[in-house]
């Protein structure tokens, strides 16, 4: 007799843990035969409100972590990520009905999208900031800080990249992030979040909810503890009502005005999104290099 | 012995005030369908001149005007080219400063001290900047050819009228952008002699349209749908309207906003400069400044001494006619903002703060305030949570470091801080903690178009200055794909 094989329950990834939906309630979701591939959590206003606070709890140790170190542990996202590159490539098959090859290189490319990630966090300072040439006896500088919590809609364009792609440029910018996966494809996004989980990710930094992203994401935009928004994942004539929950606290909004070339090789309009500059003055007093003095 | 202070007046009659101005639109001063506004001089209550403004058919013809500029010459010329037109303004506001000054004191109340050291030179600074990036947009860090966006709409406050009007339409300009600029209701003057200076520097009609007008013709720019970008700098609340307006539209947005920023005192700063900090951060233009260090928090071992000689500094600010060139503190801006700080100042004695005010004289005409300082405020006043844009300062204080980042970053706001101590780990460990798009250590209020300058939270977001600057007026290498 054949070996039963034994299910993985999905269920939401907030604060470094692994919980069903507060509301109890799940959604089933389907292989493109028709089999049932898993019941997944159907994350509520609460659960959101849930994983802003841990998102918010995990802020102070992922901003203050160095640059060098949020780029060890992203990369080691991606050795995590591709060590689990057959689980994630049986998903992609089951859920979209694509070929193996195809979902092969949608993993492969998610990896290297880490990769690329994990070496900007310590760059950012040198893009985007630098000394002011003040005119006037000032040391002044201007350096990128992350903006703080932020909510993302993942596209739905497919199952593993975009969410990487959303995800982990606010990451490398020392942001934390609560994502609404793509409904189609919790499993994926499960499996990303435990990815992360073993990845020496701090718990909070990124929080995955699952279900219907049309009834999580006003709760979102609306929550006066989250500081940004990135609409990539919601369908232009959704967007509306968000940014102008968005606009009662001043969030930014990253809304791409097209679906993403999530393939093409990433530019820094998501790490800019949710940085801000900070510029910093000090006085330069005068010191006499004349007349033997020995400062 | 008299050592009182001979009054040292500039005379007005440089600035040679027009009885009447028109709007800038394609090249040509003319009237607009809008009923003419008066702009009256702060110091004296009386009318300065009266404005032509526009109508909502107006600035859709500047819009246009705009667009007919961007598609034609504007995007044909070369960077180099674009950018000798803004050498070109700079020379120019430089060669008419004075001009340029005492038409700002008249018409917005500042001291002449501060617009002829301060706003002229900056707004040529700010031109003579960004004229050098116009032919090196591919050095800014933002791609191998960042494109313009195209017409930029472009609504700015009264606190700063001729050095607002630079910060927007310079890094515009630079970007290739072309401009609908509106200036502030009371404070149209000086945009419009800087139209002039535009007009005498044969930039190509249509690139800057300046409209003037009251809300209404702010809400039709920023509404318009030929506009692809729009900038703001005014109070939270329009900010928070325009980008609710804006929702959908892709318009690019840079919003500078409200603030009420800290200004911390160490025991261990060297506490006569910081009270001259303190001094410049709140009564520089009368308070009325977004980035004002309007929240004092200082430690309370030395809370007395710098408060005693807060108070004592404060005594000797001279508040009075803004032409005299001794005036350290010249007139708010208008009635409505004189009854707004009046009323916000007897809200703080209400709630149970207590305030000093100082003994100077004040003029009998004219909108004047009298520098103010709160003491034994708390946190959850509304003096020191709200902005008050005004010579109203409120103190706190603090014990550790921890409690004073904690109390700086308690408010929606972030726009500035300011830090004094003379040890160097703590104003860097300080500033690094602070929620702030400025931090001043050891000085306050430097400003600089090489140095970025916006908020986080809710004093707006978005940066000018420096290259974060252009960023806001370039459509990126990427943008939009990823």
């Amino acid at each position: 007799m054949a070996r039963l094989t034994v299910a993985k329950t999905y269920k939401l990834y907030l604060g470094g843990a692994f919980p069903r939906s507060e509301s109890g309630r799940t959604y089933q979701v389907h292989d493109t035969k028709g089999s049932l591939m898993a019941n997944a959590a159907l994350a509520s206003r609460k659960d959101a409100r849930n994983a802003v606070v841990a998102a918010r709890s995990g802020l102070a140790k992922w901003a203050g972590a160095t640059p060098y170190n949020r780029g060890q542990v992203l990369y080691r996202v991606a050795e995590m990520l591709e060590a689990r590159q057959g689980e994630l490539v049986d998903l992609i098959v089951r859920s979209r009905g694509v070929k193996a090859a195809e979902a092969r290189a949608e993993v492969d490319a998610a990896v290297d999208r880490v990769v690329h990630f994990a070496g900007w966090t310590d760059k950012l300072s040198a893009v985007f900031g630098g000394a002011n040439a003040v005119s006037g006896p000032y040391f002044s500088y201007s350096a990128p800080e992350p903006t703080g919590v932020v909510a993302v809609a993942a596209s739905s364009a497919s199952p593993l990249l975009p969410l990487v792609g959303a995800v982990l440029p606010v990451l490398a910018g020392g942001n934390t992030v609560v994502v609404v996966a793509s409904q189609d494809d919790p499993t994926v996004a499960v499996t990303f979040a435990e990815v992360l989980a073993t990845s020496d990710v701090p718990a909070g930094v990124v929080n995955v909810l699952t279900g219907d992203r049309a009834e999580i994401m006003p709760w979102l935009a609306s929550h006066g503890d989250v500081n940004g928004l990135d609409l990539s994942g919601v369908p232009a004539d959704e967007r509306v009502e968000l940014e102008r929950a968005a606009a009662d606290t001043v969030k930014r909004v990253h809304a791409p005005r097209r679906e993403p070339d999530w393939a093409a090789v990433p530019g820094t309009a998501r790490l800019r999104a949710f940085l801000e500059i900070k510029t910093v003055w000090h006085p330069v007093g005068a010191v006499s290099l004349a007349g033997g003095s020995s400062y | 012995m008299d050592l009182s202070y001979a009054p040292a007046p500039e005379s007005a009659a440089i600035a040679a005030i027009a009885p009447r101005y028109q709007m800038f639109v394609e090249g040509a001063f003319v009237d607009g369908g809008g009923d003419d506004l008066t702009s009256v001089n702060p110091a004296t209550g009386e009318t300065l001149t009266t404005v032509s403004t526009a109508s909502t058919a107006d600035v859709d013809r500047a819009v246009k005007a705009a667009r007919k500029a961007f598609d034609g010459p504007w995007s044909r010329m070369g960077g180099a080219e674009r950018g000798k037109y803004l050498f070109r303004i700079a020379r120019a506001i430089a060669e008419r400063s004075r001009e340029l000054a005492v038409a700002e004191s008249l018409d917005n109340g500042k001291p002449i001290r501060e617009t002829r050291d301060f706003d002229v030179p900056t707004a040529a600074q700010h031109f003579f900047h960004h004229a050098g990036w116009a032919d090196k947009l591919g050095h800014l860090g933002l791609g191998p050819a960042p494109r313009p966006l195209g017409v930029a709409g472009q609504v700015i406050p009264w606190n700063f009228p001729l050095l607002m009007a630079a910060w927007k339409i310079a890094p515009a300009l630079a970007a290739g952008n072309t401009v609908v600029l509106k200036p502030a209701e009371t404070t149209p003057v000086t945009a419009l002699l800087l139209a002039q200076i535009i007009a005498d520097a044969e930039l190509p009609a249509g690139v800057v349209n300046i409209v003037p007008g009251a809300g209404d013709v702010g809400s039709a720019i920023v509404n318009h749908p030929g506009v692809d970008k729009v900038a703001f700098t005014g109070s939270t609340p329009v900010g928070k309207r325009i980008q609710s307006e804006l929702a959908g539209t892709g318009k690019k947005l840079t919003l500078e906003l409200g603030g009420k920023g800290a200004n911390i005192v160490f025991a261990d700063a060297a506490i006569d400069q910081a009270v001259e900090g303190i001094v410049g951060g709140i009564f520089f233009n009368q308070g009325q400044v977004c980035c004002a260090g309007s929240r004092l928090l200082v430690q309370e071992s030395v809370a007395d001494e710098v408060l005693d000689k807060l108070k004592k500094r404060v005594e000797t600010l001279r508040v009075g006619d803004p032409l005299d060139k001794n005036t350290d503190v010249g007139a708010v801006n208008s009635q409505m903002q004189h009854d707004k700080i009046t009323r916000l100042t007897q809200v703080g004695a209400d709630e149970g703060a207590t305030v000093w005010t100082s003994s100077c004289p004040l003029p009998e005409k004219g909108w004047f305030v009298a520098p103010t300082i709160f003491t034994d405020a708390t946190a959850s006043m509304r003096v020191a949570r709200e902005e008050i844009f005004g010579p109203v300062l409120t103190t706190l204080t603090f014990r550790t470091p921890e409690e004073a980042l904690a109390k700086a970053n308690n408010t929606p706001y972030g726009l500035s801080a300011g830090v004094w101590t003379e040890k160097g780990s703590r104003a860097m460990g300080v500033a690094a903690g602070l929620k702030a798009g400025v931090v001043w250590d050891n000085t306050f209020n430097k400003f600089d178009p090489t140095a970025s300058f916006g908020g986080y939270g809710e004093s707006g977001f978005g940066r000018e200055g420096g290259t974060a600057g252009m960023a806001a007026y370039l459509d990126t290498d990427d943008e939009g794909a990823l």
